[in-house]
């Protein structure tokens, strides 16, 4: 059997040790009725090279695909290190670090991660994950409402991810947490700050600001953060990390800054991966550490004097204060930190600008090219980071299937979340595209929104 | 065996209370609380001003391995907090009827002070936890 | 020494980053960051040298026993990392259509019909990120199935006193009220309690089973029939799914929901911490609210159930769909295992931890359960040793690193006092439980003839005793630049 080391002989001395005459004796405790637990339709077991095969085929049917989609997770190139000492056994298979002697490596790692990230978004604090951007969002408005203890209103713009939104209200449904969307301007395609200034003072807990926004676009965080503030509110940040390599953090937002800066940290040498896993981030001042969830690594020293690094603050925790915790999050994204930490390390904070410079830079001459094309306009002409949107005079729908033939993955149909906007198509283009490919694109979106049919009806796609 | 000091008041969940000179309650942990939770890290208090309901959790304290919860006694309005806990959450541990009160507060009915225990009902409490 | 004590201006590594010629006019300056990070630079191979030093510090799975009951660590086989890893997979953006996700799509059904086939449930949802979240699914669609019924007055959760942290936090999250049953000392929940305590508020139960004593809950079928009557519902925490994989099925034992843990019962390596996968698995009833995504095989082809297919669904918990990769590495290694080698995971995990049992039993060591079989764990009882050294539970674990063996789990269950929860998991040969055992025993005798030494162990790990008083008092959580 795989992954069972025991030998015929070696059962047998064990059942004698035991002083039973068979296996089956150890399950006696459980009652007769339940030992029903034969499973019919899992496939019988197959080697390796047998899994590889199947593995191998649904792997090429899927493909490959040029990305032009964003949306929260971003193509970016990482480096062959990232993954290699990602997947090295001792990061790999190590348990959470409860055992902190035992557990240096990892625990240095996450004291290393939580400086960077904090540092990247000029916050005092960072927690060592969450599970992905959307969750951690919750998470933030929790936290929130619990440092406000009376209120629970939290202004969540609808500027932000349309999926966040969902998510966020999955998750504090429960919990008597009042949320409120305000709305954006169609013209800008950024937060319209007059509603949230007309809030009565004091009736807010925390006010949502996105940076980049879900289209993409610059918000004007400063006036946002100043008015939020004078609200009584607290701030809490939803960025993209590879941006705040280049842009201003929320830590320096107005006057006083953001309170609590949440995020998808995907972007950090984690690949697309179909859906996951990715790693939710969390950084907040000072006075929240003992608001926010998850894990935190304080450095310490031993009884020699030596330096060392342990889990801290675990009594806010599910394993101790149980049904007062802050969270039940127990297992966190923990391998995916280890991957983002080495990404940054390798990049260092130039290389992470100028990957952030170069993904605006992509990004601009895409738009360019693509309004070039005949019933494809600018939808916003306010400033963006590396994601835009552009209106069609066609149905993003089935514009996208046809450019999906040709291997490419032009964006997100934005029509069903936002009908105000029309036809309209999230796209971007990372450090990752060419000249050649952005021409390529903008090429065959030329073709279809023209309906010439040059190309045979089957085009044939990139295999992978 | 645990101090019990015999002028004091207790709760069953290990909180002390001292009657003061102007009327109002002065309330701690004892010592057996701040044995059994061992080194203290952080002191969470009330809000000066705020009112409470006898039996209401009102702070917290924080030590590596539990974060416990400390109730109003009775009913009452705090009146003032032990400031100096915030630097020094270890003084709960180190003087624990002295300098580690917890806060203060105006009752709003004396005599509720008649049901909670005393030196003798409370040696009980902590025998039976051992 | 931290990465950042070798870092210097000027060092970059121009292979991994574009040039520096890219045109930002179109952000307007007041927007751009001024100060940069505090993210080092150094050169790659400074940067290789650092984490992999850093990696061999730690113990692991690949290079140490790790006995820790609750977490099932058994072998992570490497062929689950190679092909969830493949191209296809990896370099796949979420947002991609289904018609070009095929492959990856008909893993996630069979991953859900496996999962369904386990637990002797009628549906899977694979979405929740990890075994809290799955727990938070579960009791969330307890809420919404009262909801739906109007049963609006049921606020309240029973958890047994003996769960994991999770569940009361969970039931919490949930906006419910939480009350605990007690355990009886042969190990079981307390029935007479329990049947006083379900009424007209009881929107279910939490249960594991076996639980996290380490023993098999005898009396499971009388629990969810004394919750059911009273209108609750039964709710499963997959943790110790090991113990009974392919010999009961929680769905015969009548749970309505339960979720499971991939990075432990499926083997998804545990990563320092994470990721991890927590599929729900439900009856008809609950069927229902299932949270989105989930696949459906839409008459040969595979597409998401979205929205609009379930309009009671407790919606979406992240955004997207799961922990594709460590899905994908559970579906491989199922494939491994198959029918026949999930029902050997079971009968091999517990005939390990009776065997280990029954050598620790005959060297001395007191068991918290003496009359009862072992699951696929066990709970030790160091509190004698306590009561005539002083040496702790603590101290041994810290103890056991020195002789190479990463500590069991320590004082939890919380109802046992000075206690090691054992479980080798089927993956572990004889000899490296008679080591281990070896090493137990020889720490007791030490802890009689030196008690002082083991009181500060460990001796031999990169850093000895560290201070966590310390730590949370004087919080230092990142690093700082000096002010020279």
């Amino acid at each position: 059997m795989p992954f069972i080391p025991h030998t015929e002989e070696e059962i047998r001395q064990m059942l004698d040790a035991i002083r039973v005459s068979d296996i089956d004796e150890l399950f006696s405790e459980i009652p007769g009725g339940l030992h029903s637990g034969k499973l019919t339709s899992v496939p019988s077991g197959i080697s390796e090279m047998d899994v590889g095969r199947i593995m191998l085929a649904r792997s090429r049917q899927d493909g490959h695909y040029i990305n032009f989609i964003g949306g929260g997770v971003y193509e970016h190139h990482i480096p062959a290190a990232v993954w290699e000492l990602t997947t090295r056994g001792e990061f790999y298979t190590a348990y959470t670090p409860y055992q902190a002697e035992a557990s240096q490596g990892t625990l240095q790692l996450l004291y290393e991660y939580q400086t960077m990230m904090s540092s990247l978004m000029a916050l005092d604090v960072s927690n060592a994950s969450l599970y992905e951007g959307a969750s951690a969002l919750a998470e933030a408005v929790l936290a929130a409402a619990r440092a406000r203890k009376k209120l629970n209103k939290v202004v969540i713009p609808r500027t932000v991810n349309p999926r966040y939104r969902k998510v966020v209200e999955s998750i504090v449904r429960n919990q008597r947490i009042e949320l409120v969307e305000i709305p954006f301007s169609v013209t800008e395609g950024t937060i319209d700050i007059d509603v949230l200034r007309a809030f009565d003072k004091g009736s807010v807990a925390a006010v949502v600001v996105p940076q980049p926004n879900y289209f993409g676009l610059l918000e004007d965080v400063d006036t946002l953060t100043d008015v939020a503030h004078e609200l009584d509110a607290l701030v809490i940040g939803l960025v993209n990390p590879t941006a705040m390599a280049l842009l201003r953090p929320p830590g320096r937002w107005g006057a006083d800054g953001a309170d609590i800066v949440v995020g998808e940290g995907q972007p950090l040498g984690i690949p697309l991966s179909s859906g996951g896993p990715y790693m939710g981030f969390m950084c907040c001042r000072n006075k929240y550490v003992r608001q926010i969830p998850g894990r935190i690594v304080g450095r310490t020293r031993d009884d020699k004097g030596n330096e060392g690094f342990t889990l801290t603050l675990q009594a806010r925790e599910q394993h101790i204060r149980r049904s007062k915790a802050t969270s039940n999050i127990c297992t966190n994204q923990g391998l995916m930190v280890v991957a983002a930490t080495i990404y940054m390390s390798l990049l260092g904070p130039e290389g992470l600008r100028r990957v952030a410079a170069r993904c605006h830079h992509n990004t601009n001459i895409l738009l360019a090219k693509l309004t070039a094309i005949d019933g494809v306009y600018r939808c916003f002409e306010t400033p963006f980071f590396h994601e835009s949107v552009v209106r069609l005079d066609q149905p993003v729908a089935d514009v996208l299937r046809a450019i999906e033939a040709q291997g490419i993955n032009g964006g997100i149909d934005l029509s069903e979340d936002y009908p105000e906007l029309g036809n309209a198509l999230l796209t971007c283009a990372t450090e990752t595209r060419t000249v050649d490919e952005i021409e390529n694109y903008a090429t065959h979106l030329d073709r279809i929104m023209s309906r010439r049919s040059l190309d045979p009806p089957c085009a044939e796609k990139v295999a992978g | 065996m645990s101090e019990i000091p015999s002028e004091l008041r207790y709760t069953k969940s290990h909180e002390w209370i001292r009657t003061m000179d102007d009327g109002n309650l002065e309330v701690g942990i004892t010592q057996h609380a701040q044995e059994m939770l061992g080194d203290m890290v952080f002191v969470e208090l009330p809000e000066v001003g705020s009112t409470l309901g006898g039996g209401e959790d009102c702070a917290v304290v924080e030590s590596v391995k539990a974060a416990s919860d400390i109730y109003a006694p009775i009913a009452g309005e705090i009146v003032e907090v032990n400031d100096l806990l915030r630097d020094a959450p270890e003084t709960v541990n180190n003087d624990p009827y002295g300098d580690g009160w917890l806060f203060r507060m105006r009752p709003v009915d004396e005599g509720e002070l008649d049901e909670l225990l005393d030196a003798e009902g409370y040696t009980g409490v902590v025998a039976a936890d051992s | 020494m931290l990465i950042f004590e070798r870092s210097r201006t000027g060092c970059t590594n121009p292979s991994q980053a574009p040039d520096d010629d890219s045109d930002i006019s179109g952000i307007p300056t007041s927007l751009l960051r001024a100060e940069p990070p505090i993210i080092p630079s150094v050169s790659e191979l400074q940067t290789i040298r650092h984490y992999t030093r850093l990696s061999q510090k730690n113990f692991s799975i690949d290079t140490n026993f790790y006995p820790l009951g609750s977490c099932t660590m058994k072998y992570n086989p490497r062929a689950c990392n190679k092909y969830a890893m493949l191209p296809g997979f990896l370099n796949r953006h979420p947002g991609s259509s289904d018609r070009t996700g095929q492959g990856f799509m008909a893993s996630m059904f069979e991953l859900q019909e496996i999962l369904r086939d386990v637990t002797g449930m009628a549906a899977v949802s694979l979405s929740p990120l990890a075994g809290a979240q799955g727990e938070f699914t579960g009791v969330a669609m307890i809420r919404a199935y009262h909801d739906a019924n109007g049963d609006d007055q049921r606020d309240q959760i029973l958890v047994p006193d003996a769960a994991h942290g999770t569940n009361p936090a969970t039931a919490t999250m949930c906006g419910y009220q939480v009350k605990e049953i007690p355990t009886r000392p042969d190990g079981d929940v307390d029935l007479d309690s329990l049947r006083q305590t379900v009424g007209p508020r009881t929107a279910g139960l939490m249960l594991t089973n076996p639980s996290t004593l380490g023993v098999f809950e005898r009396q499971i079928l009388e629990v969810a029939h004394i919750v059911h009557e009273a209108g609750g519902l039964l709710y499963y925490d997959g943790a110790n799914l090991n113990a009974i994989m392919g010999k009961v099925k929680p769905g015969d034992m009548e749970f309505d929901v339960i979720h499971m843990n991939l990075h432990k019962t499926f083997s998804t390596p545990h990563g320092g911490g994470g990721p991890g996968a927590g599929p729900v698995g439900v009856n008809e009833r609950l069927r229902p609210f299932l949270p989105i995504p989930y696949v459906i095989d839409d008459g040969g082809e595979y597409r998401w159930a979205v929205e609009e297919d379930c309009p009671l669904s407790i919606g979406r918990l992240s955004a997207f769909m799961g922990n594709a990769g460590v899905l994908l590495r559970a579906y491989v290694y199922a494939r491994l295992l198959g029918r026949e080698g999930m029902q050997r995971v079971a009968e091999h995990a517990t005939l390990n931890a009776n065997y280990m049992m029954r050598c620790l039993e005959d060297k001395g060591v007191e068991m918290a359960y003496p009359g009862r079989r072992a699951t696929h764990e066990f709970i030790v009882t160091l509190k004698s040793l306590k009561e005539e050294t002083g040496v702790s539970a603590m101290d041994v674990a810290k103890r056991l690193l020195d002789k190479g063996y990463h500590a069991p789990t320590v004082y939890f269950p919380l109802l046992v006092p000075e206690c090691f929860l054992i479980e080798p998991t089927e993956t572990e040969s004889k000899e490296e439980l008679e080591g281990f055992v070896g090493a137990l025993v020889e720490i007791l005798k030490e802890a009689k003839a030196d008690p002082e030494m083991v009181k500060h162990a460990p001796y031999t790990t990169p850093v000895h005793r560290l201070d966590e008083v310390k730590a949370a008092r004087e919080l230092d959580v990142a690093w700082q630049i000096p002010e020279n």
